[in-house]
């Protein structure tokens, strides 16, 4: 029975969510553009904000990048390095450590604002309360990990995480077997994690699909838009039948 | 040289009442929305006082508008590319609501289901966006009607700079004149340079500058840009908003709602031709008190054949060119020097313009002794101090402002001594470098002011720019989103049911 839970909820659940964070985030952006933003209360209130926002978005940010690169960087790749595994594991400690103290802060500011602040309050969706706390349960979990860590910082139970990770990518069916005996803290945090991809697309983080890194490359400043040209572009439908 | 063509607007503010009909129209029509209800696309503020919102002149705390580097290129004030992205989760440089004011309604139904009560029921004020009681009103909109505040506080008004102001704090010396206010569809706009998602666009073949709704993410640098202050970010749709110079209505013909209704028959809008090609040149010019004179050479003369040939050969249709050749925008701006841009300092090349008001002699005992030229009296002893329109209006430089406002001045002179003593006398005309025809003209456009004189507006060519076979049966004016609003009786991702705009409501 343990077996069949652990498979369904490290097998199968990584698949739901994978797919509802993909199509949701296509359907939504083919469907709702005018939905698609990321929701700033800044105007409302400029308190707790400027370090609240600034100290979880750079936090989350390098917490997220280690994530990615961490979990799905093949592991020979390592070895071809030359980097063993427990210094892998101790940056990735000392790195997100660090990361995650900063965005704690900050999310602590944020969490305190969005529900103490009368105008945040009453302005806010439940979407946005809610996605802040799992955030915010998600990050001190995170946290929590880290204890559990240093009990072995031989980076065995490292390598469990990422061939998990890189399985579930592969579709490998045997992928949900390699986090079976972790530690409940880690398994909650990949529960968790799983579950903020699976709320993503119905949520204000689609904003995070838009960072518009693409300003950068922007010739120019002005921006002139032509309808002249629209007519060039568009198909145009006969309007007689064909013979 | 590359020609275009927008619709450009004059303001007359030596006729502007302050009667706010245009800004009271223009919100029924526009923002009268959860979000938006701070919001004014078009407001009235009487000067001199801080605005609306409080500052937004002061650039040095804002950060609006363009700045001029040392090797002679321009970015925003708010900061390159670079620093813009840095800014993207916190920006430093965003007003907060209650620098515009927190909206309010009030308990009006207590005024009807109060039980019977020793004193008089009120209906006390209510925050529209928290729905809390308000104790006290701070600030709302048009705060500082008529003069209302301490002078201390409105004369932190910026554009006091170097004037020894204390003295127009006293009630013999005091002067005031209204600033109606809307975005300027500037040739070089800021907000749309500060735009991360590019989402903000003018258009080309009317000037219009507008807000992609759908690509708008709300990243909120275009409020901090714009040194006008006339984007707004709607809070509930997590979107900015601004004044869309009612393009329905232009593209048909007709004039914006805030012209439309204007009592005072201040507003005109034209056809004004330009190149594009010397936007980046004008807007870099070294010296702020030249940005004028720079931004009349973008200006090109409709009646030049060698620019009608061009315009052809760029695609503005020939009810345009015509519609150049009629425009009140390019009689006021270039044939007769009266009209000016407010704020040329800030480099964004605006294209809502306005004519300097006059005003009454400084005062009764200097009546007499004031330095009469001719029959006109010398414009430097008027109320409004000339340094002020100037700082309003051509960054600081006095000469072509005290030429406008010596010229309204003829024209008064004029049309008196022509209908009253039946005299043309055209020495007065030629004193300010016009001629008795001129001066007529300016008469037929500026006192009498026609509707058909005021708005000249060539209506758009959709024949050349859409397919009718592709609009029939689909929505018409919308919020984005296409038809659907971003709402549905089913929706996944929007927020609960509610009545956006009063075109959702029919």
């Amino acid at each position: 029975m343990r077996d069949v839970i652990n498979y369904i909820l490290f097998g199968w659940y990584p698949y739901v969510c994978l797919i509802v964070f993909l199509g949701g985030s296509l359907v939504r952006f083919d469907r709702e553009q005018y939905t698609w933003r990321s929701g700033s209360s800044q105007l409302l209130r400029r308190r707790q904000l400027m370090w609240g926002s600034n100290l979880f978005h750079v936090g989350i940010l390098v917490i997220f990048l280690g994530h990615f690169g961490g979990l799905l960087t093949p592991i020979w790749v390592f070895d071809l390095l030359g980097v063993p595994h427990g210094a892998k594991q101790v940056i990735a400690i000392v790195a997100g450590g660090i990361a995650g103290i900063a965005c704690f802060i900050g999310l602590s500011l944020l969490v305190h604002r969005r529900l103490f602040d009368e105008r945040i309050r009453t302005t806010s969706s439940f979407g946005d309360i809610a996605i802040l706390l799992m955030l915010y349960a998600q990050l001190i979990l995170g946290l929590a990990t880290i204890p559990v860590s240093m009990g072995h910082l031989d980076g065995h139970e490292m390598v469990k995480f990422m061939t998990w990770a890189q399985g579930i990518l592969t579709l490998n069916p045997g992928a949900a077997a390699q986090v079976a005996d972790v530690n409940i803290i880690f398994k909650l945090h990949l529960m968790l994690g799983m579950t903020i991809f699976l709320v993503f697309p119905f949520t204000r983080l689609v904003h995070v699909w838009s960072a518009p890194v693409w300003y950068l490359g922007r010739q120019g400043y002005q921006v002139v838009r032509s309808r002249r040209t629209n007519r060039a572009t568009s198909a145009r439908p006969s309007a007689v039948p064909a013979e | 040289m590359k020609i275009r063509a927008q619709i450009a607007m004059v303001l007359n503010l030596d006729k502007c009442i302050g009667c706010h009909t245009c800004s009271v129209t223009c919100k029924n029509v526009w923002t009268s929305r959860e979000g938006m209800e701070y919001a004014w696309f078009n407001n009235v503020e009487t000067k001199p006082g801080v605005g609306y919102p409080k500052d937004w002149e002061n650039q040095k705390r804002w950060n609006g508008g363009w700045r001029r580097k040392k090797n002679g290129k321009i970015e925003p004030r708010i900061g390159g590319k670079w620093r813009v992205l840095a800014n993207i989760f916190a920006n430093p440089d965003l007003p907060e609501i209650d620098d515009y004011y927190e909206p309010f309604t009030f308990d009006y139904e207590h005024l009807q289901k109060a039980p019977e009560l020793e004193a008089f029921p009120t209906a006390r004020p209510r925050s529209l966006i928290t729905g809390q009681r308000m104790e006290k009103i701070e600030w709302g909109p048009n705060w500082e009607e008529i003069l209302g505040g301490e002078f201390s506080k409105r004369s932190a008004d910026y554009n006091f700079d170097g004037i020894q102001k204390d003295i127009y704090g006293q009630f013999e010396n005091t002067f005031m004149m209204y600033l109606p206010r809307l975005c300027e569809h500037c040739l070089n706009p800021t907000c749309v340079a500060a735009c991360p998602s590019g989402a903000i666009y003018k258009r080309e073949e009317d000037g219009i500058v507008l807000i992609d709704q759908d690509k708008c993410r709300g990243w909120r640098m275009c409020v901090s840009a714009c040194p006008y202050k006339k984007i707004y970010y709607n809070w509930e749709s997590g979107k900015s908003e601004k004044c869309i110079f009612c393009f329905p209505r232009i593209e048909a013909g007709q004039p914006t709602v805030c012209s439309e209704t204007c009592v005072g028959r201040i507003r005109y809008l034209g056809v004004v031709l330009y190149d594009a090609d010397r936007i980046e040149e004008a807007a870099s010019t070294p010296d702020e008190q030249d940005l004028y004179a720079a931004q009349l050479k973008v200006f090109l003369d409709p009646n030049d054949p060698a620019v009608i040939a061009q315009a052809r050969a760029d695609g503005v249709p020939e009810n345009w060119l015509e519609g150049a050749r009629r425009s009140p925008v390019w009689k006021m701006a270039m044939e007769w020097k009266v009209a000016f841009p407010l704020h040329p300092e800030y480099r964004t090349l605006p294209m809502v313009w306005y004519v300097p008001p006059l005003s009454p002699i400084q005062s009764a005992a200097a009546a007499g002794k004031i330095g009469h030229d001719g029959d006109m009296p010398d414009v430097r002893s008027l109320r409004i101090p000339l340094k002020y329109l100037a700082n309003l209006l051509t960054a600081g430089k006095e000469e072509p402002v005290a030429l406008a406002l010596e010229r309204m001045l003829a024209m008064r002179a004029y049309m008196r001594a022509k209908t009253i003593d039946g005299v043309v006398d055209e020495g007065i005309a030629r004193r300010v470098g016009l001629t008795g025809a001129h001066i007529d003209e300016m008469y037929r456009y500026m006192a009498i002011a026609n509707y058909e004189d005021r708005f000249v507006i060539p209506t758009a060519h959709r024949e050349a720019t859409e397919d009718a076979y592709d609009l029939r049966g689909s929505c018409g004016f919308s919020f984005g989103n296409g038809c659907s609003g971003g709402e549905s009786e089913t929706n996944l991702f929007g927020k609960p049911k509610r009545a956006k705009n009063p075109m959702e409501m029919a």
